[in-house]
């Protein structure tokens, strides 16, 4: 029998087995920053032990860094302690760190894949849920908590029990307007939050074939927000051109071994996968959330639903409690709801495509009177590129504000935040209550959606302009 | 991670039931960047009250925590661990315990002892009435021993083993660690390292 995408990786990982036991994966690359990390590193510093491989690990600071006046100290004391913290890690034990102002900072998200860290085939984990993201590159990789940095810290290996696997396929044809952000949001409404809990996803299919590197990063990103710790997609060209010239990227001879290898990354076609889900790209509108977790969502020709039409007692509570949050009446078009605030940012949309994507919406347009709007590059280089096309004026033109990377509005843990009632149209992943600042009230969207709704002020498509 | 064998002190009784984590360290503690020095939060919300257990001083030094049922519910925080560790705890013993509190223990080296509710009130009353009552905890024999009461406990073979070894899951990988170095010695050239910078 043949083996999926995921099993052969996991395959190519293992270390020791033994009945009874997890494997033992060894671990590629690890990505570090601020939040997690500083307990682990106390840790080995308790126990006097070092980093195995500090040349498979790297650090950057993106939580907690504000994107305005970057070279000003970080005034909140607690951000700035985990900040200084990891700096001083790092310098002790020797792992490189991109701070605040170097070339390379950025979300760790943003920054594996822009240094060509992150490759297909590989095992990467990071103390951060949405490293989901680097498997659009083929590569097996997943969120860890504090201990199992530490784990991998030390011994660059964790002890891991084998995942089921779930194929997703996406069939069809996306209308115009409808992005990679639409299909993972309706893929989670398909499956629920909990649906991926305990697989790996293998997003399939024409339509994930078509889609572009970053777009497909926008897909695996989202793994997590469907329970599932990681999602892959097969390394084909794109991901093979997507990766060669970037700084780490293989050369000459050792390129064409990898790209032999790479070629060798799929689920084969008589693999079997513990479940299989099909979506009809046919049908896939530009999707929204209109409750407070992101299988709380409809497409944006919708209506806010009605808790009494939910059967399940369970989901009608949880309903319920979403719409006194959000502060939205039942049945009202979700087209008519105004917005404070849009966030084009995050490790989800942050990326030059989506700038570029949100900018030709936004070209010649006005944000409207009453709405702010944040640009956030998902990291410096991101932000470098936007500006050598002159996309910084696009936005700045239209009346958006122009920041610095880092995950900024995405969670309230910066000084990016809403303010309590206030209502946001985000390109980020998560809409929990007061994920973006106390009270906060989170529309997830696409970047052509966010574009859309800036202009118009209410939650709005590029097709209603 | 030390090697627990057998442990013998003096008890703090906690009549108390569903003990959560926040309870055991408040929230605001979490913000720290080390795994040491939450002994300062452990129950911060209880300690302001005088009359609270932990605060009377016949019971100062105790080193085992007998508690009520269902102790460290609620958020998976591994500070709660750290911080009875950092206090000086070395066993918790309740008639039942939530999962991820127990895992978390387990992993770090705090023995987590279930016994029978009138087990556990046996030995608060016993504490209450002389809190000089010195209890032993025997991993060899899995036994809780005091004045002349001897109490077995169920443990796994696997998590026993570990804690006697003193290995936590880091020091149980090193003790292979010439097969993650045979393993290493493997890996394809084409592979990316972090260092040297590249630009
Ligand atoms: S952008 Fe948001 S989701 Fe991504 S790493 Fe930062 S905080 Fe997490």
């Amino acid at each position: 029998m043949g083996k999926t995408l995921a099993e052969k990786i996991w395959a190519d990982h293992v270390v020791r087995s033994a009945e009874g036991e997890p494997d033992l994966i060894y671990i590629d690359l690890h990505l570090i920053h601020e939040v997690t990390s500083p307990q682990a590193f106390d840790g080995l510093r308790l126990a006097g032990r070092q980093v195995r491989r500090p040349d498979l690990t790297i650090a950057t600071e993106d939580h907690n860094v504000p994107t305005l006046n970057i070279d000003q100290p970080i005034a909140d004391p607690v951000s700035k302690l985990q900040v200084d913290t990891l700096r001083k890690n790092c310098a002790e034990f020797g792992v490189r760190i991109h701070s605040l102002g170097d070339i390379d900072q950025g979300i760790v998200h943003v920054v594996g894949p822009q240094l060509g860290l992150t490759q297909p085939g590989m095992t990467i984990v990071c103390g951060d849920s949405h490293t989901s993201t680097h498997g659009a590159f083929g590569a097996l990789a997943f969120g860890i908590g504090t201990s199992e940095v530490e784990h991998v810290l030390a011994t660059q290996t964790l002890p891991l029990v084998r995942p089921k696997t779930m194929a997703i396929n996406v069939e069809g044809t996306l209308k115009p307007g409808v992005t990679s952000k639409d299909i993972i949001l309706a893929i989670i409404a398909e499956i629920g939050t909990g649906g991926g809990q305990g697989y790996v996803l293998e997003y399939r299919g024409n339509v994930i074939r078509e889609l572009s590197m970053e777009s497909r990063m926008t897909v695996c990103n989202m793994s997590i927000e469907a329970g599932a710790r990681a999602g892959v997609i097969a390394a084909d060209e794109t991901t093979f051109a997507y990766v060669q010239g970037k700084p780490h990227a293989p050369k000459g001879a050792e390129w064409d071994a990898a790209v032999t290898y790479w070629r060798t990354l799929h689920s084969d076609a008589d693999a079997v996968f513990d479940r299989e889900i099909f979506i009809n790209a046919d049908e896939l509108e530009p999707f929204v959330t209109w409750g407070t977790n992101p299988g709380q969502g409809l497409p944006l020709n919708a209506s806010v639903p009605n808790p009494a039409d939910i059967a399940d007692e369970e989901e009608r509570g949880a309903a319920e409690r979403a719409l006194t949050y959000m502060g939205l009446v039942a049945g009202t078009p979700l087209k008519e709801i105004k917005v404070d605030t849009v966030f084009l940012g995050s490790c989800t949309n942050g990326r030059i495509e989506d700038l570029r994507l949100a900018a030709t919406i936004l070209g010649g347009q006005k944000v409207a009177s009453g709405v702010r709007m944040l640009v956030v590059p998902g990291s410096a280089r991101v932000r470098l590129q936007a500006e050598a096309e002159g996309l910084d004026k696009v936005f700045i033109d239209a009346g958006a504000e122009w920041r610095s990377a880092g995950c900024s509005m995405c969670l309230g843990m910066n000084p990016d935040q809403l303010a309590p009632g206030e209502r946001a149209a985000s390109t980020s992943n998560r809409n929990f209550e007061g994920r973006q600042g106390k009270g906060g009230r989170t529309h997830l969207v696409s970047p052509l959606v966010a574009a859309a709704t800036a202009i118009r002020g209410t939650l709005s498509s590029p097709a209603d302009l | 991670m030390e090697k627990f064998i057998a442990h013998t002190g003096t008890v703090l009784p906690l009549r108390r039931s569903n003990v959560d984590t926040d309870q055991i360290i408040p929230a605001v503690y979490l913000k720290r960047v080390t795994k040491s020095g939450f002994e300062d939060g452990l129950f911060g919300a209880w300690r302001n009250d005088p009359e609270f257990v932990i605060n009377k001083p016949e019971y100062s030094g105790a080193t085992i925590l007998v508690a009520g049922v269902d102790f460290g519910t609620g958020s998976s925080r591994e500070h709660a661990v750290w911080a009875l560790q950092n206090y000086g705890f070395k066993v918790v013993i309740s008639s039942r315990f939530a999962d991820i509190f127990r895992g978390n223990s387990q992993k770090a080296g705090l023995l987590t002892v279930i016994l029978d509710q009138t087990d556990v009130e046996a030995i608060w009353a016993a504490v209450e009435s002389d809190p000089t009552v010195a209890l032993t905890v025997d991993l060899e024999s899995k036994t809780v021993n005091y004045a002349d009461r001897s109490i077995s406990f169920a443990m796994d073979d696997y998590t026993r083993w570990r804690l006697m070894e003193g290995l936590d899951d880091i020091g149980l990988t090193l003790k292979n660690i010439d097969q993650v170095s045979a393993f290493e010695a493997t890996r394809a050239a084409h592979k990316p390292e972090t260092l040297p910078v590249l630009h």
